[in-house]
């Protein structure tokens, strides 16, 4: 996998908005930032409303999925280009996710809504709508996604990934802190992972690092063995599972998407605080 | 802590300022609010805590903890930064003009 496979640049996406084949999907965690404005020509997912499940917690299943990109006009041969807010957290999100249900072709725009905006780059208001198609995903790729019983086995065996920031490893922060910090699960992180905050993996605007960069942050990380990022909710080490997946090419890595608020809430298991 | 704030920021329901460390303030330029700027918090090692775009208004606010923390600003039009002290619980305004 080469970078340019999985990432384009902003000058790339500007002169490819009409382009047929490419479709740019707008995923945010401030799911109205699309309504404001957003890059012409693109559709929003709305990662809570489109990609959850309406009453548990889990993802919409491979019906819901195709019912969701057929009606966003989106078909199986199209190139899915991916960009959000937050250094495009929800965006990777979201690309991992697409990869989860077999969509061949998605890329994420480096550096998102942010490097967009930075370069003052025009973003407007219209309704897009795009024809329906008749979109087919594959079954849930189960090699990518991690769940809360294969994280307790990992515990010493696997490298563990912990993306969230310093204060929220350590338990200081129980949540971003553009969120309240009075929250149900118990602060801490999972006895032996290590941290690798994710904006370690981002340039200030929102771009990822470059592979030679990359290396050296990840260089803790033993091929050798499996790998499990997790992080609070899952998005953000979606971002660490493109870096070190889709980026740097690392076999067998998982995102843990139950992260953190599924492992902090669970009685019994083992927890580590502290740097 | 503060002196009085010149406004209060706007909170989701139910947060308990016992309990939230309240961090906020409005971007300007020239005495103008500044929307759409990426506010980062960093921590005392100037880490990456967390990010917001300003409101409309030029507004942004984070959730913290008392301790020391970084403001920075990037925007296309300039940049800003300084450092707050949180010394517990409860609302501290921290505005930045961009230079």
């Amino acid at each position: 996998m080469a970078r340019a496979d999985v990432l384009v640049s902003a000058d790339w996406a500007e002169s490819n908005l009409n382009t047929p084949g490419v479709v740019f999907v707008e995923v945010d965690e401030d799911t109205a930032a699309y309504d404001v404005n957003h890059l012409p020509g693109a559709v929003k997912l709305d990662w809570k409303l489109d990609l959850q499940d309406p009453v548990k917690r889990d993802f919409v299943n491979k019906e819901q999925f195709e019912k969701l990109l057929s009606a966003k006009g989106i078909a199986n041969g199209d190139t899915v280009v991916l960009y959000g807010g937050n250094n495009n957290w929800f965006a990777a999100y979201a690309y991992w996710y697409f990869k989860l249900y077999g969509h061949e072709s998605v890329k994420l725009l480096d550096g998102g809504r942010k490097k967009w905006e930075l370069d003052g780059r025009n973003l407007d208001g219209e309704r897009v709508s795009r024809p329906a198609t008749a979109y087919a995903a594959q079954a849930q790729d189960s090699s990518i996604r991690a769940f809360r019983d294969e994280v307790i086995a990992a515990i010493g065996n696997k490298n563990l990934v912990d993306v969230r920031s310093p204060d929220e490893f350590s338990g200081k922060l129980a949540a971003p802190a553009h969120l309240p910090q009075e929250q149900p699960h118990i602060p801490g992180h999972i006895p032996g992972a290590v941290n690798v905050p994710w904006s370690k993996a981002a340039n200030e605007d929102g771009t990822f690092r470059s592979d030679e960069e990359l290396r050296a942050l990840y260089a803790g990380v033993d091929d050798a063995k499996d790998t499990i990022a997790y992080c609070r909710i899952g998005e953000r080490s979606s971002h660490t599972w493109f870096a070190l997946s889709e980026l740097l090419g690392l076999r067998n890595v998982k995102n843990y998407d139950g992260s953190w608020t599924e492992y902090g809430s669970l009685v019994g298991v083992p927890v580590e605080r502290g740097a | 802590m503060c002196g009085a704030p010149a406004q209060t920021p706007v909170l989701p329901a139910g947060v308990d300022l016992s309990k939230e460390t309240v961090i906020y303030g409005a971007v300007s330029k020239e005495g103008a609010p500044v929307p759409g700027a990426y506010v980062r918090l960093l921590d005392d090692v100037e880490e990456f805590v967390a990010e917001v775009v300003t409101s409309a208004s030029g507004d942004f606010r984070f959730f913290a903890a008392p301790g020391a923390w970084t403001l920075s600003v990037l925007h296309r039009d300039g940049k800003a930064r300084r450092q707050v002290q949180a010394a517990g619980p409860g609302l501290l305004e921290a505005s930045l003009q961009l230079s």
